[in-house]
């Protein structure tokens, strides 16, 4: 994948040199010229066009923003509710994320979903241990947990 | 002309008043829940948002109004959403680590025997 980040800025710098322009741009318009031919030729690498990466990437970081929203009015509403009817508790999940920076960006997400907080991380690395405010949606919490965040960060890295 | 000007203070005044209204109600949070687990999530959520916001805001404000692109705003954003949620966690881990009780009503707890567990097997 770096690789192909390389080409591109070659390509953009060859833009340049051909243009005599030395301008962000110039350089901006060979970025460009250099993703459509990096993505015409896409068949030619061993591994996908960096650009849906990119994609990837861009969407995990929305992704993070709307958990952040969501989970912060669930909080506030938790709190200002005239009476606590709260059940916390701590359950464990599995996943199947495997690299160190998979479970970090997952456990990162996790802290910031409505009503869930990661408490510690099996020496296996494989068994989060999450509090969760209101311990009967840990079934809801761990299915939205494998179906939207393991995938993303799956997309992301692999 | 005078119209949009007017609408952007608005928008911009709503977004910081938004920011302190979250910090108050994670203030509040904090004297009200019981334990510190649940504290801690008052804590790392709606205060990073609040913060978030508030920066937000100031960062739209030097941009449209003082005509000042400010990086340094925009890096703390970052870094407020990249260490929100890990003091967080590490703070729940280090009480949890340390034998603070969680609250009497808490139902269930799948950590304990496993962190008995582990220290068995260490001695």
């Amino acid at each position: 994948m770096s690789l192909q980040i390389l080409l591109n800025l070659i390509i953009a710098f060859v833009w340049m040199f051909l243009n005599n322009e030395w301008s962000f741009l110039s350089f901006t318009v060979g970025y460009i010229i250099g993703i459509i031919l990096i993505g015409l030729l896409r068949r030619f690498w061993p591994y996908d066009f960096y650009m849906l990466k990119v994609w990837a990437v861009i969407k995990l970081l929305l992704l993070f923003l709307k958990e952040l929203m969501i989970s912060s009015f669930t909080v506030i509403g938790q709190i200002i509710r005239p009476k606590l009817a709260i059940r916390p508790g701590i359950f464990a999940y599995t996943t199947e994320l495997e690299s160190d920076w998979e479970i970090t960006v997952l456990s990162c997400l996790i802290c910031l979903t409505p009503g869930t907080l990661t408490l510690d991380i099996a020496k296996n690395g494989r068994t989060l241990y999450i509090h969760a405010m209101d311990i009967e949606d840990a079934e809801i919490i761990s299915l939205q947990i494998k179906q939207t965040f393991e995938k993303a960060i799956m997309e992301v890295t692999r | 002309m005078e119209m949009i000007p007017l609408i952007g203070e608005l928008l911009i005044g709503i977004i910081i008043l938004a920011g302190a209204l979250l910090g108050v109600l994670s203030a509040f949070g904090l004297i009200r829940l019981p334990d510190v687990y649940l504290r801690s999530h008052a804590a790392t959520k709606s205060a990073t948002l609040g913060v978030l916001l508030i920066l937000t805001g100031a960062f739209l404000y030097f941009a449209f109004y003082l005509d000042h692109i400010s990086a340094k705003l925009l890096l703390g954003i970052v870094f407020v959403f990249i260490t929100g949620p890990v003091a967080g966690h590490l703070n729940a881990r280090a009480a949890y680590r340390s034998g603070v009780a969680l609250w009497e009503r808490s139902v269930q707890d799948d950590l304990k025997p496993a962190l008995k567990k582990s220290r068995k097997e260490k001695h």
